[in-house]
Formats: structure tokens, sequence, C-alpha cells
């Protein structure tokens, strides 16, 4: 762009806009897909028929009672899939298995004239079942060595020689749970043939252009025969990543069967118990500390819940094995990845996708072995920290380690982290039953896919001869504030007034072969794509205008939809409509189609080494609880955080999804608790938490008291979009700080110095344990002590003939075999 | 043919018929046929407050007041004769209202699903008559260490109550823009058409029979009505706030044809003061409950402000949370340490029925098929040293993994009479009689109650399961005890 004239604090991008949707929000104006069900008369609406079962054979499957019920249309089976009867791209997920291989999975598809006489028609469907033993743990799959797909190893240094020579090596298991994704929009999908016989499908998705695809091959035609549309989406999170495809493929499978639109729209309890979450991880670890508690060696072995399918597995494992370093410099590591099959959900992506789980497992180790260091945690933490010039354990350097330095200080400083700490002290003096504590951690995170090829992205602008901008792009609205950044992005570029641009909805007919929207990468990839788009139509203009105005194309400037000459008089200029309008008559093209691809990215999964990564996303926090001796509760106080978007595009959205992240990650770590039936009794396998009574994710009274979030300041990031960062992911990890500070607080209960293990989630119940082990109790159930002495317990390796994660990258593509 | 006024209700100024609509067809989903898409199903049990809307209400002091209340779990039926006001009645994207206005330009929507039902709650604490400025506000609460107040518990500076809005979740924002769109609200103006709701509503009865395809909805005139129905209609379902029966009918399938809403029958909404006890009427809702006693019960007052969401306070009443008979109910345990009976009324009469006599077994009571809760009975004087102690995941809106109510009569050091209710613990609320008898006669000291606590340990027959293990339910029953002790129990407050 030629700038001379903007005033570069006064870019569309920057301000601190509200969601271009937001007015329709808050009226109930917008649309979701399932809004659009009473504009399409004689949908059908599905209801599935689940299984009772976690791990079961389907012997013999009857529907003949369910077309006897009144409203009953019918009912899809396996024998009405034309194409590939498949629901993912691994040629894993049977859309109708007759092998159940988790409780709830569907076997078939009721379809009625009102979804009571599809429920109605569900419960009378006749299916025999033959149950057949089910691994439900990941405790449970690593006894009966029950892994699925690649196990993956990233490795740096001597790790053997590190442990050797260390003068502190401690071992451990860290265990944490999964996390419902619990956006408030259930999977929703609605299907029709339209007039050209085409298969149109509203999707609440997050990649329309997989859903697009697994509906084609479900279907068995080509691609173009299908369009997949996304409105917006009342949340995603990562769970509409990759689970809304079989949904949406039913309802297709249904359109094309019966000739009207189906409507397939999960409830609450068929979401929960139906759709993957993030992986529970297990990790058996062992740590090399010197004297001073610098971090020599990690040696540790991951093991995700897969669940029954791999879905995201392999690239969730490789995200957690990349961010077990969290910030911090480990001279030798040895991580290993595996992933347990169990009769669970397929888990999925889920923000963060793998690295919050693998950051969980170094904040874990820094939060139990500070005590037994003799440091204190914030100390050792700050001690162990990136600096300029060393690279990450896969081999990617370090670029501005700094910034998490900056963020620190800056978080300690500005919320008076000493002199509260001295209150903190004082406090707990007084009180006998309540104790209190303050906690700081880093965020370091990695911004791309790791899987090079997904790093792309498009968009298509038009201009119109009137001069208005209706821009489309490869990204889906849910929430996160990408079609408000994409708004600006292009005001900016183009050099017009906000209200001229519209953005029109996600579709697949407009910009194909899209990335899912994902990875925090939505406004890098996008943004791109529309910027480059934007760029081509004004270079187009800007010899018209030249013309106009008599000056030479290069100093044509364009701003807040006036186009004069730089340097030349202000009076000699035109408005965008007559610029627009002079390009129409001069036969210039107005309308382009951008493309981005991430430059300088590589990545080999068979090595587990590369620079995968754009840029590293940074970020600290300083976290306040209070405790309560008796039940184990807990308040969080006061939160401060500074976290690096570089040079924002839309602040009020960028400060309210580090908000959200952070109170979404304190919910998985502190509160939202995913149990199964672990007993042998006929509900084995089953979601026990599988409701919003029953499943609590944050409300209001979790909100911290005192909330102060920053962005930091002079962060530019030089190639991305207007010197912008990534956001959706990272905060979400600034929530360690709750859960380090809950483990100070729980230690306050005893004497000076203890060390106290927290389960996670940390419930009351788990806080409460964590304060009788602090009191003197041991360990709290269910977790294992920390083993102190070299060379520690080494985690289970790998054979030399451990699987590599198949195909060698990230890359999805279909299995042989599965067409398309 | 019982007595009925054609059903109809007013929805954002506009009169529609509910004839028709079948008796399990949520007031949600009929909204939603109706086109009004604004309110969505978030989770179809009255725990996200996605679907809420706006009900005009009697106040109790002869006007209305809106309560935002959740629509999956009223039967659209049960809306004959009220004024209901929805997100999209509350403004238009081209003029706001003053709530949505706070809402938008402050970044309280992200994804925008859960956003027109918080603002429904919020503009029903907008509208609330009795709101006043509270300069110092959010300071107030402030505590010895300078700490601040839990974000949800100090009125705003504008006097707006957060617990308004605590039965909404929202999964993107984190809350806090939504608490500060809260707090930035004005008051309404004088000409504000919505601040005082239409004459649609009253105090009255508003009898009514809606008939649909599968079943029939009604609301008798009066008591003696309603047990006529329900003698002829063995098979009915009686519902008052629907809060429970509506889960059941959206999650778990249940349908009725025949429902008898007994939640505006003037005999089960009294709210008397009588010598030797308090009559709290069965149809009173949580809300007015909490109202009309105003702290006259610190006991209830303690409990009910942890009792569900406000949502759920706004339509569920005393006599279903009892009737429902859950072990896991947080009324029960507070009003067995209260000795609360219940009175109940069939064809033959009335009968009172001590509390701890009346649950059975897992949801069942002594009450039999014909007979209606009228009200609930609590005893004068009150015990001087009360307590309700609660233990769940989360702080607000969580069911119970174990509940305790706590009522002690001490008199001059001794512990005269000791009742405590335990929820959570057993197939029943019951009461912990063997603790009771470890602290009666007892002198009201440390001892006493670390040897009362570990008897307290051992009651019920608490089980492992999803809300909390066994181990920690009866460390929670005896820390329950000693929190009593350390909070307030000591010797000289009692006496004060």
């Amino acid at each position: 762009m030629s700038g001379v004239r903007i005033p570069s604090d006064d870019l569309v991008v920057g301000r601190p806009l509200p969601h271009e949707s937001a007015a329709l929000h808050v009226t109930g104006a917008a649309l979701y897909t399932d809004d659009l069900v009473a504009r399409m008369p004689g949908a059908l609406h599905a209801h599935p028929v689940q299984a009772p079962h976690a791990h079961a054979l389907v012997r013999h499957l009857d529907v003949t009672p369910a077309l006897a019920v009144p409203g009953v249309v019918r009912v899809l089976t396996g024998a009405d899939v034309p194409g590939v009867g498949d629901a993912g791209v691994k040629g894993d997920e049977p859309l109708f298995p007759t092998e159940v291989m988790f409780h709830g999975q569907a076997v078939c598809w009721v379809l009625g004239e009102t979804l009571e006489a599809a429920r109605l028609g569900a419960l009378a469907v006749e299916v025999a079942y033959e149950p057949l033993p089910a691994v439900v743990t990941v405790r449970e799959a690593i006894e009966a060595q029950s892994y699925q797909g690649g196990m993956p190893r990233l490795e740096r240094g001597d790790v053997e020689s590190a442990f050797a020579g260390a003068a502190h090596v401690y071992s451990g298991v860290t265990e944490c749970a999964g996390q419902e994704h619990f956006y408030l929009e259930t999977h929703c999908s609605l299907a029709h043939v339209d007039e050209s016989r085409q298969v149109v499908v509203q999707s609440s998705t997050q990649h329309p252009s997989e859903t697009q695809e697994i509906v084609a091959h479900v279907l068995g035609v080509p691609s173009h025969a299908v369009t997949v549309q996304c409105l917006r989406m009342g949340g995603g999170f990562g769970g509409k990543e990759m689970q809304p495809h079989g949904l949406a493929a039913v309802a297709a499978l249904g359109a094309t069967l019966t000739g009207r639109p189906v409507r397939l729209r999960l409830s609450r309890a068929q979401d929960m118990s139906m759709t993957g979450k993030r992986h529970g991880f297990h990790t058996r670890w062992r740590v090399a500390f010197d004297d001073d508690g610098h971090l020599l060696a990690l040696d540790a072995t991951l093991t995700s819940d897969g669940g029954w399918s791999l879905d995201l597995s392999e690239p969730v494992m490789t995200r957690a094995l990349c961010h077990v370093d969290n910030a911090y410099w480990i001279p030798a590591v040895r991580v290993n990845g595996r992933i347990a099959r169990t009769h669970k959900t397929s888990q999925t992506a889920f923000r963060g996708f793998g690295g919050p789980q693998g950051m969980l497992v170094i904040e874990d180790v820094l939060g139990r072995c500070a005590p037994r260091l003799g440091l204190d945690p914030a100390e050792l933490r700050r001690r162990n920290f990136y600096r300029e010039g060393q690279a990450t354990p896969y081999g990617q350097v370090v670029r501005h380690p700094d910034r998490a330095v900056t963020c620190w200080e800056q978080v300690l400083e500005t919320g008076e982290v000493a002199r509260r700490l001295e209150e903190v002290a004082r406090f707990n003096a007084t009180h006998e039953h309540t104790k209190r504590a303050i906690a700081t951690t880093p965020v370091k995170f990695g911004i791309a896919f790791n899987f090079t090829a997904f790093n792309q992205g498009g968009a298509l602008v038009h201009v119109y001869k009137d001069g208005s901008v209706l821009v489309n792009h490869g990204g889906t609205e849910m929430g996160q504030g990408l079609h408000t950044k994409m708004l600006q992005v292009a005001a900016t570029a183009l050099g017009v007034p906000l209200d001229l641009v519209r953005l029109a909805p996600t579709r697949t007919d407009k910009v194909p072969n899209t990335s899912a929207t994902a990875a925090s990468s939505g406004a890098d990839l996008n943004g791109g794509a529309v910027l480059d788009a934007c760029i081509q139509i004004l270079d187009r203009l800007r010899p018209v205008a030249a013309g106009l105005l008599g000056c030479a194309a290069r100093d044509v400037v364009v701003y807040d939809g006036r186009v004069s000459a730089s340097g030349g008089p202000e009076d000699a200029s035109l408005t965008w409509a007559e610029l627009v309008s002079a390009a129409y008559v001069q036969r210039v093209q107005l309308f382009a189609a951008g493309f981005h691809r991430t430059e300088g990215l590589h990545w080999d999964s068979s090595t587990m080494q590369g620079s995968p990564f754009k840029y590293f996303s940074y970020g600290a926090a300083a976290a306040e609880v209070e405790v309560d001796g008796f039940t184990g509760a807990h308040r969080v106080l006061r939160v401060d955080i500074v976290h690096d978007v570089g040079d924002s595009l839309s602040p009020l959205v960028d400060v309210g999804q580090v908000e959200g992240a952070f109170v979404q990650g304190a919910g998985w770590l502190t509160l939202e608790d995913l149990r199964w039936d672990e007993t042998d009794g006929p509900q084995r396998g089953r979601l026990t938490t599988g409701s919003a009574s029953t499943y609590k994710l944050p409300s209001l009274s979790e909100l911290p008291d005192d909330f102060r979030v920053a962005l930091l300041e002079r962060a530019h990031e030089d190639g991305a979009v207007y010197g912008s960062k990534a956001v959706g992911e990272p905060p979400l990890m600034l929530a360690f700080s709750v859960r380090e500070a809950l483990r100070q607080a729980a230690a306050a209960f005893g004497p000076e110095g203890v060390a106290v293990d927290l389960a996670s989630p940390a419930t009351p119940e788990a806080i409460f344990w964590a304060v009788e082990q602090a009191r003197g109790g041991g360990v709290p159930p269910g977790l294992e002590a920390v083993v102190e002495g070299a060379p520690g317990v080494v985690p289970d390796q790998p054979g030399a003939s451990a699987p590599p994660v198949v195909p060698a990258s990230e890359e999805l593509v279909p299995a042989p075999g599965l067409g398309v | 043919m019982e007595t009925g006024t054609a059903p109809q209700v007013r929805v954002n100024g506009e009169v529609l018929d509910l004839e028709g609509t079948d008796p399990c067809t949520n007031a949600l989903d009929w909204l939603r046929s109706r086109g009004l898409t604004g309110a969505k199903e978030g989770c179809a049990e009255g725990e996200c407050g996605a679907c809420a809307v706006m009900v005009a209400r009697p106040d109790g002091v002869g006007g209305t007041h809106w309560a935002a209340v959740n629509a999956c779990l009223a039967p659209a039926a049960s809306l004959a004769g009220r004024e209901v006001v929805t997100a999209e009645g509350l403004g238009t994207p081209e003029h706001l209202h003053p709530v949505q206005s706070e809402m938008a330009v402050r970044g309280g929507s992200q994804c925008g699903y859960c956003t027109p039902g918080f603002v429904c709650s919020m503009a029903a604490e907008y509208y609330r008559a009795d709101r006043r400025a509270t300069p110092t506000g959010a300071d107030a609460g402030a505590d010895d260490a300078g700490a601040p107040s839990p974000a949800h518990e100090a009125p705003g500076p504008n006097g707006f109550d957060l617990v308004a809005i605590s039965g909404n979740l929202c999964r993107c924002t984190g809350y806090r823009p939504i608490r500060d769109a809260a707090f930035a609200l004005g008051f309404p103006a004088v000409d504000d058409p919505l601040a005082t709701p239409a004459e649609a509503t009253s105090s009255a009865p508003a009898p009514c029979r809606v008939e649909g395809a599968a079943g029939s909805y009604v609301r008798p005139t009066d008591l003696a009505e309603a047990l006529r129905l329900l003698g002829e209609h063995p098979d009915a379902v009686l519902v008052a706030g629907s809060t429970d029966w509506g889960v059941d009918v959206n999650l778990r399938g249940s349908r009725a044809p025949f429902v008898i809403g007994i939640d505006r029958l003037p005999e089960l909404r009294a709210l008397e003061r009588a010598p030797q006890h308090l009559e709290l009427g069965a149809a009173l809702t949580l809300a007015e409950l909490e109202r009309g006693l105003a702290g006259e019960v610190p006991l209830l007052a303690a409990v009910l402000p942890q009792f569900a969401s406000p949502l759920i306070r706004n339509t569920a009443t005393v006599g279903g949370n009892l009737a429902t008979g859950s072990p896991i109910g947080d009324l029960a345990p507070a009003l067995l340490a209260l000795e609360a009976s219940v009175v109940l009324e069939g064809p033959a009469g009335s009968r009172v029925v001590p509390l701890d006599t009346h649950f059975t077994g897992y949801r069942s009571s002594v009450r039999r098929p014909d007979e209606v809760i009228r009200s609930l009975r609590v005893p004068l004087p009150l015990a001087g040293l009360t307590a309700f102690h609660k233990v769940a995941k989360r702080r607000f809106d969580d069911i119970s993994g174990v509940a305790v109510g706590l009522a002690l009569h001490v008199e001059d050091g001794v512990v005269a009479r000791a009742r405590i209710g335990v929820g959570g613990v057993a197939a029943t609320p019951l009461r912990a009689t063997s603790t009771e008898a470890a602290l009666e006669g007892r002198p009201w000291t440390e001892q006493t109650v670390r040897a009362a606590a570990a008897v307290l340990r051992e009651e019920g027959t608490p089980i492992d399961d999803h809300r909390a293990s066994a181990a920690y339910r009866r460390a929670m029953l005896a820390a329950s005890l000693v929190r009593l002790w350390a909070e307030g129990g000591a010797p000289e407050a009692v006496h004060a």
C-alpha cells in the first residue's frame, strides 16, 4: 500500500470495534443454522438410535417397527449409502457402524415429519447387540496396550547423560482430564437439494471444505455437486472442526433420498454423548535439575485418550509434544507420544489442540518440584525462560523470547505482585481456615498448523459499480470476531469506510479448498488472502485514478473513501465511487480472488524436527486465589494478564478472546469434570456428566473478582497482517496461573515449604485432598507420589517398531481405498 | 367442562393464540415455531439460560414486574394469560434497547448464541422497581485484606444485582464485558413502555384450558377444582413451575395427556405468620419466598440464594421442590433442620405430615396420588444458631454433592435442641439423628463439636458418584459442624 498520507494511527484496523454482528446478536436477529428450519417448509427431522453399550456388535437391526410409527418417513441405515460410508478422512469412522465403539454411538437415523415422530421412531427401532469388553480409561488402555496411530518421539540432546550427572532427579505421573466444548449451539445441519440438483448443506462447521468433501464421498458425488454454507456458529472451540462432517452427511443423505430438506440438530445430551472432546492425557515423566534449579533434562511419555477413532489425535499429540517446553529452555529432551484407543467419543480438536496438555506437564512438574528444590515457584519458572538464540526441542529458533520476559515483568509490576504477596502472607498468618496465594505463569505458543500444507487461505473480494464491497473468505465465524477483523482488513486495504464493506456467509462455492478455521490461524490466513485480493484490485484502480487525477499511479492515495494524489492539491480528489465507476467503464476488473500461503514453514514429522510455526505468541498471568480449608472451594480474587497479540487488528475482539480463553482454561483446570462410568456395570462407558446439570462450566460466579487484561504494546509482528498475531488459543494456557495458585494456597495449610500434588481438574474435592496432603495426610487419592533420586522412574519407551505418524506429517488425506 | 378463558398470550405486544398446543410443547419450541428464533435451546434443562424470556408476574403488592424464566421448561400452554417479551421485543438492530446497546458496544456478545437470553435476564433486572443507584457500589464489600467482593455478590453502582444474570451461561466472553454492560446501565425512561407490564397480567388465578392433539393443559380456578380434576384424571401430572417435570419432558421423554397447572391457585400461595408457625404456600416461587420472608428465617435466607439460578427460582416452587423428593434438593435439608411439616390436601381433607416422615424412598413420599401439597409449616420460635452448608463443584447454580442444614437451640451454654438435615448422603434427605443426640444436652464447646462431627461423618450411606466421592462426602458432613462452630457459632455469638 502507498500510505504516505495515511495517518497511521487512524487505520480501520486497530480500532476497538464491537463484533460485526453485535446488534444482531443482542436482538435475537442473528441467524444460526437451526434458525433456518422455519424458512424451509416441509423439513424432516432426524433422530439417532444410540447404542447403550460402550463396545458391542450390532447383530440385528430391524427398522420396520419404526416405520409403523405415525410421522416416521424413513430410517437411514448403512444400506442407503451410495458412496463411502465413513464420516472421517482416515477411513476409521463408519457412518453406520456394525461394531459399536462407544456408549451412545448412533447406529442409524430416523427421519420424521416432526422431531417427536423421529424420536418415537428411534425408540421403536429394534437392535440386537452383542456386548464386548470395553476399554474405558487411559490407564486401562496402557495396561492393555490399546493404541492407535503413530507413536512419535521428539528428542534432543543426550538425555541419559543429563540424568546421570544431575544434582536433582524427580519422577512422577501427571494426569489431566479432557474437556467438553460446550459451545452453546449444539451441532446442527440442514440439508436440501436445490433447484439445480445441487446438494446444499447449512452446517455449524469450522471446516466447510472438509464437510463438503465428506458429504460428497458419502453421497458418491464430486465435490462440485455439494455446497456447504456456515452462516455463523454459536461457538466452536475446535469441536466443530471434524465432528460436523458425519452429521452433515446424514442430513444430506436424508435429503437426497427423500427429496425433502432434512434438519439434524443434536440435543445437548446427544451432542455430549456423541461428539469428541479435548483429550485427557496421562504422562509419566522424570526431570533433572541442577543445583540452581535449571532444567537439565525431561524424559516423558505422553499418552492421550484418543477415544474410538483417530480423528485429529495425531496432530493433537504432535502439538502437545511441541509444547512440553512451554517458555522454558530444556537442554535435553525426550518426549514420546502415543494415542490410547478407548471406547469413548473420538476426542478431537479443542482450543489449544494438545498445547495445553503438553504445557500442563512442565507446569505441573515445576509446581511440584519447586518446594522440593527449595525454590519459590515463580523464581524457578523465571530462571528457566528461553533466551535469545536458543531453539525449541524440535529445532525452531525461539524468536522474541524477550517478549515472554516483558509480559512477565509487566504483570508483576502492574499487578503489584510483590506488595500483594506480602498481604497474602499476612492474611494467611491470621486466617486458619482460609488461605490465599498468587502464582505467575508464562505462555509461549506456536502459531500455524504444524502440517505446512494447511497454512493457506483464500478470499474473493467484489467491488460493485456503486463502490460497495463484498468480501468472501474461507474462514468461519464462531464468535471469535474473525469477520470483524476481515471487514477491518478490507476497509483498511482498500481505503474505504467500514460501512462500504459487507461480509458474505462462508460458502464452499465462493472460496474452495479452505483450511479449517482453527489453530488460531483464521485472521493470519484469511486476512492475508483478503489483503491480497484488495491489493490486486487497488493495483488495477490506481492507474485509472492516476489518469483522472493527472498524477503517477504510485502517487495515488485512497483513504476513507477519498482518492487523491500524494502531494497534490487537496481539492483535486475523487470519491471512491467515482473511481470505481470510471474503472468499470474502462473495463477494469473490479473483483479478485486472493490467496495467502504462510512462508518459511517446514516440518518433518518422521523426525519431529523443523520450523512449523510462523511465530510464537507470548503472555503471562498472575492469579490470586483463596481456598476454603473446610471444603476445598475457591475464589479467584484477581487476575492480571499481559498478552502479546502483535499490533491488534481489533482490540475489543482481542481482549475478549484473551478473557474468554482464560476463563475457559480455568474451567478446564478447576471445574469441568468429564466422568465416564468406569464400573463393570451395565452402563460402563457412559458419560455420567453428560448434561448441563452434571457438567459445570464457568458461570458468572467464576469470573475473577478483579480481572485486568493488557495487550503487550509495541508488539508489531513483521510479515503478518498489519503486524498482528493470532489470539484464539494461546491465552487459554494463561489459566495455569490459577491452578498453580491453588496448589500454593493448598500448601499454605501445611508447614512452610511443603510440596503439594493437585489433581486436574482441581475441583473443590481435589483441592480438599491437596489441603489434607499439606496438613500431613499423604498424597491425594488417585495421584502418584513424586519420587526423588537418580535415575528416576524411566517412562515407557516405545520400541524401535513404534509406528510413525502416518502419513509422515500432519497431513490428513483419505486412506487408500476410500476414493475421493 | 372446567372453567377457562380463551387461551391466549401476549408476546412482544401481539396477542397470540395457544389453542391446539400440546401440554408437552415447551414455550421455547412454541416461540421458535412462531418465528421468534431469538431465544435458543442450549441445554433444554434450565441450566444455561439461552432460552430466557421475560414474563410479567404479580409483584405481590398489587402490581406486576418482569421475571426472567427459562422458556425451555415452561409448558407453552402455561403462558395463557401472561405477557411475554423476548429479545426481539426489546429492540431491533436499528433501535437497540439500552440493555442491548450496552451489551453490543462493550463486547458482551461473541458468538451471540447465549446473548438473547442474557439480554432478557438483564432487562428484567434493569426494570426491577426497587433497583437504586448505590454510589459506593462494588467497594462496599471489600474485606479486611482489601480483596474485592466476589464479582457477583456486590451490586453495581447502578444497583444492578448480578445474581439476576447468574443463571445464564456464556462460553465465549469470560463474563467481564457482560458484567461491565450490566453495571453501565442507567434507569428506564419515564415513557419506557416496558417499565410497567401491560394489564394482561394480574395475580388472579387465570383459569384456562388448552387442548392439544396429545393432551390438555388445565389451570383450575381453585384448589377444590384441582382436587376434582386430579380425582377424574389419575394419570394427570401436577405442574407448578415445571422446572423438574420440564426436564423430564425434554430429556427423558416424559409425556402426559393431562396436565394440571397449580401454580396460581390462591390456596397454595399463602405466606402467613401464625403464633406457632409460619405457613409457606406450596405454589410460592422460591423468588417470592425469598422476597416475602425478607430474611425472617435466616436458614432459608442462606439456602435460597444458593438454590439453582434466579431463572429457576422465578418459577420453581416450594411445594414442587419437595414433591420431586430428590435426595439432593437443597430445600429439604434446611426444612428438616427447621422441623417443618407438610400440609397435604386431598378429597378427604387435609393432614399435616412432619417432613422427616414425608420421604419414604428415592423420589417417593407418603403423599397419595390424589393429594396436593398445600403448604409448608415452619414451627416457631426458630433456633438461634443456624447454617446451611452446600458443597458442589461450582459455587452457584450447581447441584449439591452434600447439603447440610443445621439448627441449634443453645441455652445457657448447653445445646438444648439440635436438628440437622442432610442431603446427598442417602436415597432421601434425612435427619442426622445420631448427631443430634450427640449434641443435645451437652455443653456447646469445641470438644462437643468435634465429637459430634465424628458422629455426623458416619451418618447416612454416601456413595461415590460423579459429584463427589463417599470419602469426601463424609469429610464434608463433619466439616459442616466444625465450620458452624468456627464461623460465628462460638458461645459469645450465640448469646449476642
